[in-house]
């Protein structure tokens, strides 16, 4: 029993990040009917952003000296890597998809490829290919509760998820920015129509979605404690399904989403085998579409000609 | 009456007989030719270039004709490779005993461990269309690639198939390198042809239905699932046949060959020549084999000139080299204006 719990815990962290990633899919796809690719170099490249800036405030001297690093500067670097990230999704909106946003459906979704298989490689020259340790932005405090080991690093992991996702649903339902985009999700000429700035809306959905993921970003590098320049593949692949195994298009169903994914990949590396953790999402993306391809809080929507 | 209608269709088959029988020696002199004068680096290329070729066509029955995308056809490509491998070992004993060793056992086991690689690879593809051909298109793109990971992993793990270290068949000395120019550009041609005739009957019209608008295509009272699945499969199967021929160049296959960069190559050799134009893939199949040999020494910068041209061809010229058009009418174009032709 207490072995599940231990497991139940490391997934309900690992989710939290997920879920950080999926709301940025969730969120590009209800405006622009666009699957981000690039969405999982962005968080890659937040994760560096955050190495960096963590670099520059000289982590390495207080680790060097034993001290812990001052929880303001770990604030600083989580900010400072959103701000890096936002600015990286909107230029990519701006150059990339902006111009092919008239295009047929599937011009966009290679641009996509494009842009993401770009920032990898790109990612590989600039980072390096081989994989680096994450610096201690947190000092890990291993701690138990009945038996079960807990670090303060995962509870900070789902606090920080947590609080971003509340802030999140508060933006998206309270503010007029928040406002316009559900608009120009349900329907973007008459939110035109309405006034509304579509272009600025989709830029702030960009901007909102890669801060997010630099987040995720920042917590799976003081998680892993590795981070490589293609680390964005499989973890962006993972919360693309999350987010459709949420319903795509839904905030909520992002966050349920990437919780779940997150509980199925460490109970079948647990229980079943190490090797087939990863294989596990692609079999609940095929269950998925099977059966409920809308998702668990998605709603049906009949196509129109 | 019916004597002279039959003897006509005699004369019609025997010409295209001897046509085939034409083409086939062609290919065999060419093969020849190549093999006594090339040195082995451009015959592996030339080699790559045809393989290349059967992938782009496969995969522009899908991706360009019906409109619906997957980007994980390295996946069916690997299924091809180990089947033919592992078949190809086990048929060839059997086949010795039934005629002997020799030229001859040799031929018929490569064409048969490449049909069986086409058929696990069409199964393949049969059984990821059946779930997603369903939805909308790119939805199929993160199966796709989704189940080449996963095709990847299982291979990865397959301790009958050698694991990581790759399936080599159970010769110490390798698979045998049956793979030459003959038989890469025989079936080249075979599927290409074969490609072509389905693209342009009706069913290759309703799969461009399908691809222009699906909800008319369904009004019109085409089966619009049936069809994908059935592309899907061919489309599956044919990157099989370029497995098998792709194990069989080398010594042995490992789960690293097929990766989702391979996906992607072949991707970038549809939309290259154009989505939609088979004309167009042979050409992107030729373009990806010689700039992949070309940029071999600048491997680290070769994946951003990749995603770069990507990039730009869809933010330029997003139809293509070809566009849809076909060799024959870009030649008419170009041969003289337009207004000649309708007067």
């Amino acid at each position: 029993m207490t072995e599940f719990i231990q497991q139940v815990i490391n997934g309900l962290s690992l989710g939290s990040i997920y879920a950080l990633i999926a709301l940025g899919y969730t969120m590009v796809y209800g405006i622009l009917r666009l699957i981000n690719f690039a969405h999982g170099e962005v968080f890659m490249v937040g994760a560096y952003a955050g190495y960096y800036a963590a670099s520059a405030f000289g982590i390495d001297a207080y680790e060097r000296g034993g001290r812990a690093f001052p929880l303001v500067l770990a604030v600083a670097v989580l900010l400072l890597a959103m701000a890096a990230a936002a600015a990286l999704g909107t230029t990519i909106e701006l150059l990339a998809y902006r111009p092919v946003r008239k295009a047929p459906r599937l011009t966009p979704l290679i641009t996509a490829i494009g842009v993401s298989l770009f920032l990898q490689n790109a990612g590989m020259l600039v980072f390096g290919p081989n994989p680096r340790r994450y610096p201690p932005i947190l000092k890990e405090v291993p701690f138990e509760i009945g038996g079960v080991i807990v670090t303060n690093i995962k509870v900070t992991i789902f606090v920080v998820a947590l609080a971003l996702m509340t802030a999140l649903r508060f933006f998206v339902l309270g503010t007029w920015t928040g406002r316009a985009m559900r608009a120009v999700s349900i329907h973007p000429d008459a939110a035109r129509l309405m006034g509304i700035d579509v272009d600025r809306t989709i830029r702030a959905c960009f901007a909102i979605g890669s801060a997010l993921a630099a987040a995720g970003g920042i917590l799976f590098g003081l998680d892993q404690i590795m981070i490589n320049p293609l680390m964005g593949v499989l973890t962006g692949l993972k919360a693309f399904v999350a987010a459709v195994l949420g319903g795509i298009g839904s905030i909520p169903g992002a966050v349920l989403g990437g919780v779940l994914i997150g509980l199925a990949e460490q109970l079948t590396a647990g229980y079943l085998s190490p090797d087939y953790r990863d294989a596990i999402t692609f079999v609940i993306l095929i269950l998925v579409l099977m059966l409920k391809p809308e998702g668990l809080l998605g709603v049906v929507k009949q196509e129109k000609v | 009456m019916s004597s002279a209608s039959a003897q006509v269709s005699t004369v019609r088959w025997l010409k295209r007989a001897a046509f085939a029988v034409l083409v086939v020696a062609v290919i065999y002199g060419l093969g020849a030719l190549l093999e006594s004068t090339a040195i082995e680096y451009v015959q592996r290329i030339v080699l790559l270039a045809g393989i290349n070729v059967i992938l782009a066509v496969g995969l522009n029955l899908i991706n360009g004709t019906t409109g619906q995308f997957s980007i994980g056809h390295a996946g069916f490509m690997a299924v091809g490779a180990y089947a033919a491998a592992f078949f190809g070992t086990k048929l060839h004993p059997w086949l010795i005993g039934l005629l002997g060793a020799g030229a001859c056992a040799d031929a018929l086991t490569f064409n048969l461990a490449l049909c069986i690689g086409a058929l696990f690879a069409g199964a393949a593809g049969l059984v990821v269309g059946i779930p997603t051909l369903r939805l909308r298109g790119d939805y199929l793109a993160v199966v796709t690639l989704g189940f080449g990971e996963i095709i990847r992993i299982v291979f990865n793990n397959a301790r009958a198939l050698g694991a990581a270290t790759g399936y080599s068949g159970d010769d110490p000395a390798g698979l045998p390198a049956y793979t030459n120019f003959f038989w890469v550009y025989l079936w080249a041609t075979l599927l290409v042809t074969g490609l072509a005739h389905l693209t342009f009957s009706q069913t290759g019209r309703s799969l461009t239905a399908i691809r222009e608008d699906e909800i008319a295509a369904e009004a019109m009272a085409i089966p619009t699932t049936r069809l994908k699945v059935l592309a899907f499969t061919v489309s599956a199967a044919t990157a099989g046949v370029a497995g098998g021929l792709f194990a069989h160049m080398q010594s042995g296959i490992r789960p690293e060959d097929f990766k989702f960069e391979k996906s992607i190559d072949m991707v970038v050799m549809i939309i290259v020549g154009g989505l939609g134009s088979i004309s167009g893939a042979v050409v992107g199949g030729i373009f990806v084999a010689v700039t992949l040999e070309v940029m071999r020494d600048l491997s680290q910068y070769r994946l951003v000139l990749y995603a770069l041209l990507l990039i730009i061809i869809m933010l330029v010229r997003p139809q293509g080299l070809f566009g849809a058009r076909e060799l024959p009418s870009v030649l008419r174009r170009l041969r003289g204006p337009r207004t000649k032709e309708s007067s």
